[in-house]
This record gives structure tokens, C-alpha cells and sequence, in this order.
């Protein structure tokens, strides 16, 4: 679905991603892990088009992704959720999940959205800044589904969010990729989330690739290594 | 200097002085409104708003004299259509500037301060090479003109009147329009978080110029308005640039209620001093009310309480 080839992002002289190759199949889920720094932010922010890249290929069903504005990748079938979530906070849940129908040119929120969140229905009028931190994770996955994406891009959603909460998140993510026939990438520090989600495990170093391998094979003493400080 | 008048005679001086102050305010809620909204969307200081107006002024003169000479029948209502034409020709120059000038400056707020004052000199100069330097004006229709008393003292002007309705009813439909319409939610989005709108779908190039576009429009409107209670020459807009950023600012930029009570203050205050003392001297004894709550009060009269 989302294909990588010797994909390049710098800030400047600096180069954080690093000639990465990566294939993400249709309706498979993807944790990339890494420690503060090596670059998973980075990563998720150029493939939405909020930093360019600098070089290779990205594409999204065989569309190149490089030289389209961040809109015109959700039209492509991009949705992203940022770290931090970024939710409109001076704007009511309604509104937050309308935003994310931009590209689609409906009007109404298809109701199956509320039926994932129900939480979001009963507070369909509150200011999004009045939610709470794992209320605004979920609208601000509402959000980015509004669009009807093909792939969902997701940085460190567990980020700030009560462990009880989190398990629930896991299995939600996977409801929706069965329902929706989606393929989603996740970036994480949290392992046993990413265990929890994910069909295949990825670890990043210093904008590298150095781990790859399906969950069933993933040792969490391996990750762990790499991701202690 | 309340001593050489009677209670009565002072009453009725507050009446008509605040009347005269709400069309004043009519105006200033109509060109606020527009930099308002370009300057929370964009961050946009637009210098050449003033201008803006006055070409719906010229738009509006030029159309009540077309009706004059070719139908004259129905000259009665040719403000409707001058409201109408103003308000397209003004967003569409918005549009315009927006494309060649103003999207190459963004996150270079002096520069567009500079720029967008460069522009409103050369339409200065356009206004005064096409129209001339004399100020002209427009011939009011039959049923704006005169005036409704309310009692022996105090009367009510027809056509302030008119420019009040006008601008409640345009008041009202951007606020709406700002709160249930697709652009102003996109608009309001792309207020909040630039790079997220953009994430999320939205075209924010498309929302800038329609934004633009619109705040532009509504200055027009302004100008048509403006027709009827001065007349308009090359340099009238500049007159009322400054004042209009005093009102923007107080009432805090995001809040179009702030904004129309700024209005409202600022607008009543100046115009009840102006009977009382000098002109200038209303005009400092209102900058400085406002420096001074201003002080107290950095964001604003009207801010949205939420948690970020």
C-alpha cells in the first residue's frame, strides 16, 4: 500500500532519515520503534508533507507521494495523527471531525465514526479543548479517518494517555483496520502497545532501519535493548 | 462645560451625538470585520484596507450615476445593486492581491506591512488619476433622505438608519457564516493550527484567498455604506485605517463580539466628546482609554477560555 525507496528527509546539512526502505502492505499494521530522537517524528511529518524530503521515492498505491502538498496526500488516501494529537481546541468535536471531511466533500459525519467513538457523540458540542488527553487521542483519530484514507499514519498516540486507556486504543486501531480494510503505520516508544497493535515490529536508529521482524518473532529483550537509554 | 445647557437640551444632545456615533460605528464594524478576519486568518496587517473601501465608494458612485443617466425609472434602488457590485469587485481585486502579492509574504509580517502600504498609495494615486482629486459624492434616493423625528429636539437620521440595519444584517450573516459554513470552519481551522489544517485535508492556499477575498468584500460594503454619510476622494480611506486598527486590537483579534463592542465603544466615545470638546481632543482622550485598558488587558477585551 505505502511503498518506501531510499527515502531521504534532512533539516539542512542534517540528515535524520537515511536512504529508508520500507513496504507496508495493504491491511497490515507496522510499529516503528526508536528512542527520542532517532527520528520517528521526522519520518511520520514528511510522509503527511509537513517537511519535505530530500530524497527517494514514496508511494501510496503506486502514486508518488514527494511533490504533493500535505492536501493533496489526503485526497490520496493519507490521514495522519500527529503527536500531541493537535486537535482544533477552540472548536467544538463536531466540527473537529468536519474539518477532516474536507476532502471527501461530504457534508455530514457518517455515523459508523460515532459508533467506534461513542464517547465523541455524547460530546459532540464540547470545545475539543475541553476534552480529556484520551478523549482528544480519540477524536483526533475520528478526525483523520473522516477522510476515508486507505493508510493512517499515527505518532506516538499512546503519548500522555492512562495505561488502562492505551489497551483499549490497541484493540480499537485493529477493529478499524478490520472494518475499514485499512493499513496503518504507528510510531511508539511504549513496546508492549506496539506488541499489542502491530503485526510487524520495526526499530530505528539514527534514521536506519535496524530491526525488522513479524510480531510472533519479536523479542522483547532485543527491542528493549534498543530502546533503553 | 455641561453649565450652559439645560437637562433637557443635554439629553437630546446625547442622543443625536450617540445616533451620529452608531453610524460612525456602523462603519468601523464594517471595515473591522474584514481586517479582522484577514489578520486572524493570515496575520496579515492589511495597510491598504482603507483603499479597499473607497474603491466600493467609487464602485457605488459610479453605478448610481449609471442609473441616473439610463434608469432613472428605478434609480430608487440602485444602492442594492451598488452594495452588490461593490462587494465583487472589491473581493475580486482582494483576490487579485492576494495571488500576485500577498501569499509570496507570509511569516514576513513587516514586509507585508510595507507592502500592503506601497499598495495603498498606488491605489491612491489610480483613484486619483481616474476620478480625480475632488472629492465626489452620490445623490442619495428620495426615501433615504430626510430625517425622523423622535421628539422636538432629537432627530433621527433616515439613511443612518439604513447603514445600521445593513450593517447588523452583514454582522450577523459572517458570524454565521464564520460558524456553520464549510469555508469559515475550514477558515477557523487554518486560524488555529496552519500545518494540522493543512493535514487533515484542507486546502489552505484556497482558504487564504478566499479569506482574502471576503475581508475584502466586506470593506467594499463598508464603502458603498460610506456613500451616504461622506463624500469620497482618493486619500477618505486613510482617515479611517488607523481607528480601525484601534478597534481590531482592543476587542482582541479572534473575536468578532469583541470586535463589534470595541466598535461601539471607541465609536460613541469619540463622537459624544466631539461635541464637547475639540476633535483632537476627543481623539486623545480616546487613545488613551485605550492605551490604558490595553495595558491592563494585552489579549483583548474578548478572549475564548479553553484548555490548549
Amino acid at each position: 500500500m505505502l511503498q518506501l525507496n531510499d527515502y531521504s528527509v534532512a533539516y539542512g546539512q542534517s540528515t535524520i532519515i537515511d536512504g529508508m526502505n520500507l513496504t507496508l502492505k495493504e491491511n497490515e499494521i507496522i510499529a516503528i520503534l526508536g528512542r527520542n530522537g532517532m527520528g520517528k517524528t521526522t519520518l511520520m511529518k514528511s510522509l503527511i508533507g509537513m517537511i519535505p524530503s530530500k530524497g527517494g521515492t514514496v508511494k501510496l498505491a503506486d502514486k508518488e507521494l514527494s511533490p504533493l502538498k500535505s492536501h493533496e496526500r489526503v485526497s490520496a488516501g493519507l490521514a495522519f495523527v500527529p503527536q500531541g494529537r493537535m486537535i482544533f481546541s477552540t472548536m467544538t468535536v463536531e466540527e473537529n471531525i468536519e474539518t477532516g471531511l474536507t476532502s471527501t466533500g461530504e457534508r455530514h459525519i457518517p455515523s459508523d465514526l460515532y459508533s467506534i467513538f461513542p464517547v465523541l457523540d455524547e460530546m459532540k458540542h464540547r470545545r475539543g479543548g475541553n476534552l480529556s488527553g484520551g478523549q482528544q487521542q480519540q477524536l483526533a483519530i475520528a478526525r483523520a479517518l473522516a477522510s476515508n484514507p486507505d493508510v493512517l499514519i499515527l505518532d506516538e498516540p499512546t503519548e500522555g494517555i492512562q495505561p488502562s486507556i492505551i489497551k483499549d486504543m490497541a484493540k480499537t486501531l485493529k477493529e478499524i483496520r478490520t472494518q475499514r480494510g485499512l493499513s496503518i503505520l504507528v510510531s511508539e516508544q511504549v513496546l508492549s502497545f506496539a506488541l499489542d497493535v502491530a503485526d510487524r515490529i520495526l526499530v530505528i536508529e539514527k534514521g536506519k532501519i535496524v530491526l525488522d521482524v513479524p510480531v510472533e518473532e519479536a523479542d522483547q529483550e532485543t527491542i528493549s535493548k534498543y530502546l533503553s537509554v | 462645560m455641561f453649565a450652559e445647557y439645560s437637562a433637557s437640551e443635554l439629553t437630546s444632545i446625547f442622543a443625536m451625538q450617540g445616533f451620529a456615533g452608531l453610524i460612525l460605528f456602523s462603519v468601523f464594524v464594517l471595515m473591522a470585520l474584514g481586517l479582522a478576519i484577514i489578520f486572524g486568518q493570515m496575520g496579515v496587517i492589511n495597510m491598504a484596507h482603507g483603499e479597499f473601501m473607497i474603491l466600493g465608494a467609487y464602485v457605488t458612485y459610479i453605478i448610481s450615476n449609471l442609473f441616473a443617466d439610463y434608469l432613472p425609472v428605478i434609480y430608487d434602488s440602485y444602492f442594492f445593486v451598488a452594495m452588490i457590485v461593490a462587494f465583487f469587485v472589491t473581493a475580486a481585486l482582494g483576490a487579485f492581491v492576494e495571488w500576485a502579492m500577498i501569499r509570496h509574504l507570509y511569516r514576513r509580517p513587516l514586509d507585508t506591512l510595507l507592502a500592503t502600504w506601497g499598495l495603498s498609495l498606488i491605489l491612491q494615486q489610480l483613484y486619483r488619476s481616474v476620478f480625480g482629486a475632488r472629492e465626489v459624492g452620490v445623490t442619495l434616493p428620495d426615501w433615504l433622505m430626510g430625517s425622523y423625528p423622535v421628539t422636538d429636539l432629537v432627530e433621527v437620521p433616515v439613511n443612518g438608519l439604513f447603514v445600521m440595519g445593513l450593517t447588523i444584517v452583514i454582522t450577523v450573516g459572517v458570524a454565521l457564516m464564520m460558524q456553520k459554513s464549510r469555508l469559515g470552519k475550514q477558515t477557523r481551522a487554518v486560524v488555529q493550527n496552519r500545518p494540522m489544517a493543512a493535514a487533515v485535508g484542507i486546502n489552505t492556499e484556497k482558504v487564504d484567498r478566499m479569506t482574502f477575498a471576503l475581508g475584502c468584500g466586506i470593506a467594499g460594503i463598508a464603502g458603498s455604506a460610506f456613500t451616504m454619510i461622506g463624500s469620497t476622494g482618493p486619500t477618505s480611506g486613510q482617515l479611517y485605517i488607523v481607528d480601525t486598527f484601534l478597534v481590531v486590537v482592543f476587542g482582541g483579534a479572534s473575536s468578532l463580539l469583541g470586535t463589534v463592542a470595541s466598535a461601539f465603544t471607541i465609536s460613541q466615545a469619540q463622537s459624544t466628546m466631539e461635541f464637547f470638546l475639540s476633535g483632537s481632543m476627543a481623539k486623545v482622550l480616546t487613545l488613551l482609554f485605550v492605551v490604558g485598558i490595553l495595558m491592563l488587558r494585552p489579549q483583548g477585551l474578548f478572549t475564548l477560555k479553553v484548555r490548549h
